[in-house]
């Protein structure tokens, strides 16, 4: 594995070289632990941490769930009922699978948009914000797969108003949304496949997170200036860098138990801050709730699919160059989708070659302004869809885009960057003064 | 990559792409029923038709009732509906086609061509909003017609319908289906 040079594991004891002789498991976890960090990295670096956290109590608290659900539409709002009812401690293993959900998808906003400041995405790191991008969509999959499942009237009418979203696409729509149904309607061929899918998803989750580690275990860490690690040998990598261990691993978790603190207050005292009370009604196909609402985590991209409605001209214009294929309901889906593909084509539409947003004037400006405009559109998504609401969220989704195919494009040719620093430690300096003895600390092992 | 003088290279050849042709006909043999299974299972397709007793609706009211797993609306309009729907010029409607599966199909969207009857009492359709599959709402949103009587108002993303299931206003592209229907006798209703 090429990257930043440090020492490698060596077998010492005899059973660790009877075992590294038969399988290099040891060093595998050793060199992994070990990696070279920069040692600048601000607190802006641990919702990784979170994140794997959130997937690991994810999986736990649902495989849990799954031995009191029942996944059939005449069972499973009463199963749910029952694990909050009469399962040993049901109630607030639910709640904390429900309230997990939020932590994990706060932590990879939080985590994104780290790397869009920063730049993470930009050259070496393509792969690793790909793989990222991927497993973000992944768990929108099973997040709103997962919804569906307690049988509420918000789980059906979601899964009605998503699966519809499909029904959009010309001429193939009606057949895929009939596909995905398993029947002309949300019934209980949906509720199982949905079931089935929602346990698998978590672990091809886990599986890209163990190559998103990878891949950026490959290029080395980003960093809060953006500067490379210098390669040249190990002593002066080691100017730069600190071992993951014990370092980073104990500052993580001083964050991560900092943010439990507040989880497990949200998870006990106000478990339903972030439901909805319709989901507490099962689930009825004659009758949709007055104000069909997503989970908070999604609104923002809820807000771009309704933004574009039939009377904008943008839609217009398409509905008139493709001959009326593309209708204002095609366009809706084509941009709530295409907001997440523009994530994904970042490294490539931002053409700045300074990675770190921290030397970037102008960049910073903009950046921020599309920081507002995504609290605005998860507002705005919670909005009914009347008044003033539509503009609203009409002129969010055009910063959307205009953001990262207008400005980011522009934004590298036209801005002037700040100077930035020589080298990683020279950033380190400069923040916590020179360090009386050696920089280099040898790691506790 | 083969010669054609190459006699043993364009045998081999042969075998090659013989054997890959036949690995992805056989590959995808062996995904097509794994792919088959999520599509609508033999007791969901059988397809049923339902009588419907309407001596219950009063003019002015409705019912839903489900059908095929989707909300069916069955309303006896009042004179004023009726009025309100037929004073529209169908070539001013966002989507002038009747969209009733009972006439020849690409007939205009005049009130005429959706009901039931000829006198337009019986309006007959799919409850499900053609913009993502909500049930819209009676009598609620914020569209009225010319006569001054709303529709239907789907909750979701605010499409307005008309009193004869028209789009009006909205994301939804079309107007309200007008399903396979019949009456079977004076106080009955065939879906289907």
């Amino acid at each position: 594995m090429a990257g930043i040079p440090h020492d490698h594991y060596e077998p010492k004891t005899g059973a660790e070289k009877w075992v590294n002789n038969r399988l290099g498991i040891i060093g595998l976890v050793y060199d992994t632990l070990m990696i070279p960090t920069p040692k600048n990295l601000n607190w802006m670096w641990i919702w990784g941490i979170v994140l794997a956290f959130c997937l690991g109590l994810q999986i736990v608290t649902g495989i849990i769930l799954v031995m009191h659900y029942t996944p059939h539409v005449d069972l499973a709002f009463a199963s749910i009922e029952h694990i909050m009812r009469n399962v040993n401690g049901g109630h607030f293993l639910r709640y904390l699978h429900m309230n997990g959900a939020s932590l994990f998808f706060l932590a990879v906003y939080l985590h994104i948009f780290r790397g869009l400041y920063y730049g993470s995405y930009k050259t070496p790191r393509e792969i690793t914000w790909i793989i990222g991008i991927l497993i973000y969509v992944l768990m929108m999959g099973t997040a709103f797969m997962g919804y569906v499942l307690p049988w509420g009237q918000m789980s059906f009418w979601g899964a009605t108003v998503i699966t519809g979203l499909f029904g959009a696409i010309p001429f193939i729509g009606e057949p895929i949304q009939t596909w995905l149904l398993g029947g002309p309607a949300v019934d209980n061929a949906t509720l199982n496949r949905f079931f089935s899918l929602h346990y698998l998803l978590p672990f091809i989750i886990a599986g890209l997170t163990i190559v998103h580690i990878w891949a950026f275990h490959t290029t080395g860490n980003n960093n809060p200036t953006g500067v490379d690690v210098r390669r040249e040998s190990k002593e002066i990598a080691k100017k730069d860098t600190l071992p993951f261990w014990p370092y980073f691993v104990i500052k993580d978790f001083f964050a991560l138990a900092l943010i439990l603190v507040v989880f497990f207050a949200v998870v006990g005292f106000m478990p339903n801050y972030l439901g909805h009370p319709d989901n507490y009604i099962e689930a009825n196909p004659l009758a949709t709730p007055a104000h069909i609402v997503p989970e908070w985590y999604f609104l923002p991209f809820y807000a771009i699919l309704r933004a574009f409605t039939a009377d904008v001209w943008i839609v217009m214009f398409t509905n008139w160059i493709t001959f009326g294929i593309v209708d204002a309901k095609f366009f809706g889906v084509i941009a709530m989708f295409g907001a997440i593909i523009v994530w994904a084509l970042v490294p490539w539409l931002d053409t700045s070659s300074v990675r770190s947003g921290r030397y970037r004037p102008t960049f910073k400006w903009w950046f921020a302004i599309y920081c507002v405009d995504f609290v605005v559109l998860t507002w705005v998504g919670a909005m009914p869809a009347e008044g003033i609401y539509p503009y609203i969220a009409l002129a969010g989704a055009t910063y959307w885009f205009a953001f990262f195919l207008v400005i980011l494009p522009l934004l590298g040719v036209l801005e002037k960057p700040a100077p930035q620093p020589e080298t990683i430690e020279a950033d380190f300096n400069a923040h916590y003064g020179k360090p009386s003895g050696d920089a280099a600390a040898t790691p506790a092992e | 990559m083969s010669q054609a003088e190459d006699h043993d290279g364009t045998r081999r050849d042969f075998l090659y792409y013989a054997t890959a042709g036949a690995g992805v006909v056989a590959t995808g043999a062996a995904v097509w029923p794994l792919i088959n299974q999520m599509n609508p299972s033999a007791d969901v397709q059988a397809l049923s038709s339902i009588l419907v007793d309407t001596s219950s609706i009063e003019v002015g009211t409705q019912i839903t009732v489900k059908w095929r797993g989707k909300p069916v609306f069955l309303r006896r309009r009042s004179a004023e509906e009726i009025e309100d729907a037929r004073s529209v010029d169908p070539a001013s409607l966002p989507d002038n086609d009747a969209r009733n599966a009972n006439i020849t199909a690409g007939a205009d969207g005049a009130d005429e061509n959706r009901t039931l009857d000829e006198a337009g009492e019986w309006l007959v359709m799919m409850g499900v909003c053609t913009h993502l599959g909500c049930v819209p709402l009676n009598d609620a949103g914020d569209y009225v017609g010319p006569g001054g009587i709303g529709g239907w108002f789907c909750p979701c993303h605010g499409s307005h319908y008309d009193t004869a299931g028209r789009i009006r206003k909205g994301p939804a592209p079309e107007n309200l289906p007008v399903p396979t229907a019949a009456f079977f006798d004076d106080t009955t209703i065939q879906l289907g």
